[in-house]
């Protein structure tokens, strides 16, 4: 199973690069190419991909990162638009914080943790599963202390647990 | 000069406005940590929309001169804006880290729970 979701991830990667090279789609060759390229890809990555990335070929998780992409977009426009303040008056209040979170599994984690990176006036410095925290640069701290991820990360957890299951 | 026109040169403004924000933040914030809050996202957030007017002028040429070279423009930005996406924010962090083991710590913080956390796991 590794084989074919390394398989289908390199040979959609290769459609994606090859479209619009000879005529609007593809040619039969570059169809051919593609699948000698991508079983060589999968051949080779099988061992590193790890048995848990069949997760990744369910549509449903697809349609759950689409719907995210809008969530992050939103949260991307109104920090950039703090830090754009913060930059013109130069009010900063930065501490490192850290934020207890709820999560399972390293895919959430990473998916949080990127995230918070993203929307600027935030900077995940470590992850720790080991005791279930987050450590993160904050450019305006407003607590301290926090108790959940709610004043640094807004909804970003829920999607996290949602989408990393 | 049509509305399309005006979309890409309002895309490329706000890209270049961004992307400017992100210079000044260099000179005006005082440590690495908050430095690279301004120059790493509010870039990558211009780059976005940098992305897009290539996305949206794409389209429209694609529309009008029916030229496959466009579809190959389209989808190879968006392809480096995934990319960016993805490696940016591990870049970030793989910095921040990085310069938090070095031992500079945050100027002017308020908190450093982080630093905490090191002196506690030494003992």
């Amino acid at each position: 199973m590794p084989f074919m979701v390394a398989f289908v991830f390199a040979y959609v990667t290769w459609l994606v690069l090859t479209a619009g090279t000879n005529g609007l789609l593809w040619s039969t060759q570059e169809l051919i190419a593609g699948l000698i390229f991508a079983g060589i890809i999968a051949y080779a990555t099988k061992d590193v991909v790890g048995d848990e990335s069949t997760r990744f070929l369910n549509p449903l998780r697809w349609v759950g990162f689409i719907a995210y992409a809008p969530v992050l977009f939103w949260g991307m426009v109104k920090a950039n638009f703090d830090v754009a303040y913060r930059v013109i008056t130069g009010k900063i209040n930065p501490g490192i914080v850290r934020v207890p979170v709820e999560l399972e599994n390293d895919a959430q984690y990473t998916i949080l943790s990127n995230s918070i990176t993203l929307t600027p006036g935030t900077l995940t410095i470590d992850a720790c599963p080991e005791e279930k925290a987050l450590y993160v640069h904050w450019i305006n701290v407003t607590d301290p202390h926090p108790e959940s991820s709610e004043p640094v990360a807004g909804s970003f957890e829920r999607w996290a647990r949602r989408l990393g299951r | 000069m049509n509305t399309v026109d005006y979309l890409i040169y309002a895309f490329l403004a706000i890209s270049m406005i961004f992307n400017l924000l992100g210079s000044i933040a260099l000179h005006r914030f005082p440590d690495v940590y908050t430095r690279l809050h301004g120059a790493t996202k509010t870039t990558t957030f211009g780059t976005i929309f940098a992305v897009l007017a290539v996305i949206v002028h794409a389209a429209y040429q694609l529309r009008e001169t029916g030229n496959p070279k466009y579809l190959q423009m389209a989808l190879h930005s968006i392809v480096a804006l995934v990319a960016l996406l993805l490696t940016n924010p591990t870049g970030a962090h793989a910095i921040a880290k990085a310069a938090h083991l070095s031992g500079y710590k945050p100027v002017r913080a308020v908190v450093d729970a982080y630093e905490d956390k090191l002196r506690g796991d030494s003992e």
